[in-house]
C-alpha cells in the first residue's frame, strides 16, 4: 500500500475514498454479471432454436424498459427479464459511486467537491428518469 | 441463425474485441460496433445499445485494479465528468434523432481519427507542463502519483476550459455511438490539460463507467438494448478484457498494436461506405 498523506494516512482521504470506490464497483459488476450469466443462460434454454433476428429494429419487449412491468415479469421468473435487472445494477454501480463521492467529500468537508459531484449525479438521475 | 449457434459467436467476437482493446489500450467497443452491423448484420441502434453496456462492465470491472496502482485522481475525474455526463445525454438525445446510415458514417470518422491517434502515440511523447495554472490549484486538481522509486511526482492542471470542451465532445462521441470514448477523454487530459500520461489513462477508465451510465437510460426507454444481445456482448467484452488487462504487464504490444490499427482503419472505410450507400 502506498501512504500518499503521511500526515492523514490513517484518516479519511482521496485514495481511501478511492479504494473503496473501486471495491463498490468490482462488486456491483460481479453481481451485475453474475445475474445477466443465469438470465442468459436460462434464455439459451429457452430459445435455443428460435432464428435471430437484429437485422430490423423493433420497438417490442416495451415490458422490460419499465420497473413496475420488470418486477412483474421476474416473479415469473422471465430469463430475459432477469438479464435486463442485471443489466439495470450494472448501469446503476457507476451512479453509486458519484452518491458514494458525494458523501466521501462530505467526509472531508470539500464543499466544491460535494457540489461537482452533486451536478454529476443530477445529471446522472436526469439521464435515467429522462 | 438460431439463436445458441448466434449467441456463441457473438460472445467469441465480443471476447476477441474486449482482449484487443485491453491490449491495445484503444478500448473494446470502437470495434464491437463495426462487427455486430458488418458482420453480424445487427441493426446499429442494437449495437451501440449492447455495446454501451459491455463500456460500463468493463470500465467498473477494471476499477479496483487501476486504484491499487495510485495513478488516477477522483478530482480530475469527478470535475470532467461534469462535462461528459451532460455531452453524453446530449449525444443520446442526438442518437434518437439521427438517421441510422448518418450514424454508421460519424462511426467511420471516429473510427478513422482513432486509427491516426493510434499511430501517432507510438511516435509522440506526451510534453509536460512547465507554466503553472493558478486555477489547478484553486479547484484543488493539483495532485501526485507513485514515480515507481517509493517517492511521489506532483503534477498541475492548464487549459482547463479547453480540456472542459474537449471532454464535453467525448461525452457526445460516447452517448452517440455507445462507445467509452476513451482515447478522447486521454486525448484531453493528457494533451490539452498537460496532465500526466499514466495518470489520464487510469482517470479516464473511471469516467467511461460514469458517462456511459448517463445515456444508458435514455437507451433503455427507446429500447435500444436488446436483453438477448446485450448478454453475450457484455459477458464476453468484460472476460476479454479482465484477461487482457492481465497480459498487458508481460507481453510486447507494438506490433499487435498495429495491426490493430490496421483493422480499425479498414473498419472505419467499409462503415463509411456502406452509411454512404445507405445499407446501414
Amino acid at each position: 500500500m502506498t501512504l500518499k498523506k503521511t500526515a492523514s494516512a490513517a484518516h479519511f482521504d482521496d485514495r481511501r475514498m478511492e479504494a473503496m470506490m473501486g471495491r463498490l464497483l468490482q462488486a456491483g459488476v460481479l453481481l451485475a454479471s453474475t445475474l445477466v450469466l443465469v438470465g442468459g443462460v436460462l434464455y439459451l434454454k429457452m430459445h435455443a432454436d428460435t432464428a435471430v433476428n437484429y437485422r430490423t429494429f423493433t420497438d417490442e419487449a416495451t415490458s422490460l424498459r419499465y420497473p413496475d412491468r420488470l418486477i412483474g415479469l421476474l416473479k415469473q421468473g422471465d430469463p430475459a427479464a432477469i438479464v435486463q435487472l442485471g443489466i439495470l445494477l450494472l448501469i446503476a454501480t457507476p451512479v453509486a459511486r458519484v452518491a458514494f463521492a458525494v458523501i466521501g467529500f462530505a467526509i472531508e468537508r470539500d464543499r466544491l467537491y460535494i457540489v461537482v459531484s452533486l451536478i454529476v449525479l443530477v445529471v446522472l438521475i436526469f439521464g435515467l428518469l429522462h | 441463425m438460431p439463436l445458441l449457434l448466434f449467441t456463441s459467436l457473438v460472445f467469441t467476437g465480443s471476447f476477441v474485441a474486449g482482449l484487443l482493446g485491453a491490449l491495445t489500450g484503444l478500448g473494446g467497443g470502437v470495434v464491437l460496433v463495426p462487427l455486430l452491423t458488418l458482420v453480424f448484420h445487427v441493426d446499429i441502434r442494437y449495437a451501440i445499445g449492447a455495446s454501451l453496456i459491455s463500456v460500463i462492465a468493463t470500465s467498473s470491472g477494471a476499477a479496483a485494479a487501476y486504484v491499487r496502482e495510485g495513478f488516477s485522481s477522483v478530482r480530475i475525474g469527478m470535475f470532467l465528468e461534469v462535462a461528459t455526463t451532460i455531452g453524453a445525454v446530449f449525444g443520446a438525445y442526438l442518437a434518437t434523432r439521427v438517421p441510422t446510415h448518418a450514424l454508421a458514417i460519424v462511426f467511420g470518422v471516429v473510427l478513422l481519427y482513432s486509427a491516426w491517434l493510434s499511430w501517432q502515440q507510438t511516435r509522440h511523447p506526451a510534453t509536460p507542463s512547465t507554466t503553472r495554472n493558478p486555477w489547478s490549484d484553486r479547484l484543488r486538481m493539483s495532485g501526485s502519483y507513485p514515480d515507481g522509486s517509493g517517492g511521489q511526482c506532483n503534477y498541475t492542471v492548464d487549459r482547463i476550459p479547453a480540456g472542459f470542451a474537449t471532454m464535453f465532445g467525448a461525452g457526445t462521441l460516447s452517448g452517440l455511438l455507445g462507445i467509452g470514448s476513451g482515447a478522447v477523454k486521454v486525448l484531453a487530459m493528457d494533451r490539452v490539460m498537460r496532465i500526466p500520461f499514466k495518470v489520464s489513462t487510469t482517470t479516464s477508465n473511471f469516467m467511461i463507467g460514469v458517462t456511459a451510465a448517463a445515456s444508458a437510460g435514455i437507451y433503455l426507454q427507446r429500447g435500444y438494448i436488446n436483453p438477448g444481445l446485450a448478454f453475450p456482448v457484455m459477458l464476453g467484452v468484460l472476460a476479454g478484457s479482465l484477461l487482457g488487462a492481465r497480459f498487458l504487464v508481460r507481453a510486447r504490444v507494438s506490433m499487435l498494436r498495429n495491426i490493430f490499427t490496421v483493422v480499425i482503419l479498414a473498419l472505419g472505410v467499409e462503415m463509411i461506405v456502406n452509411g454512404w450507400m445507405g445499407r446501414s
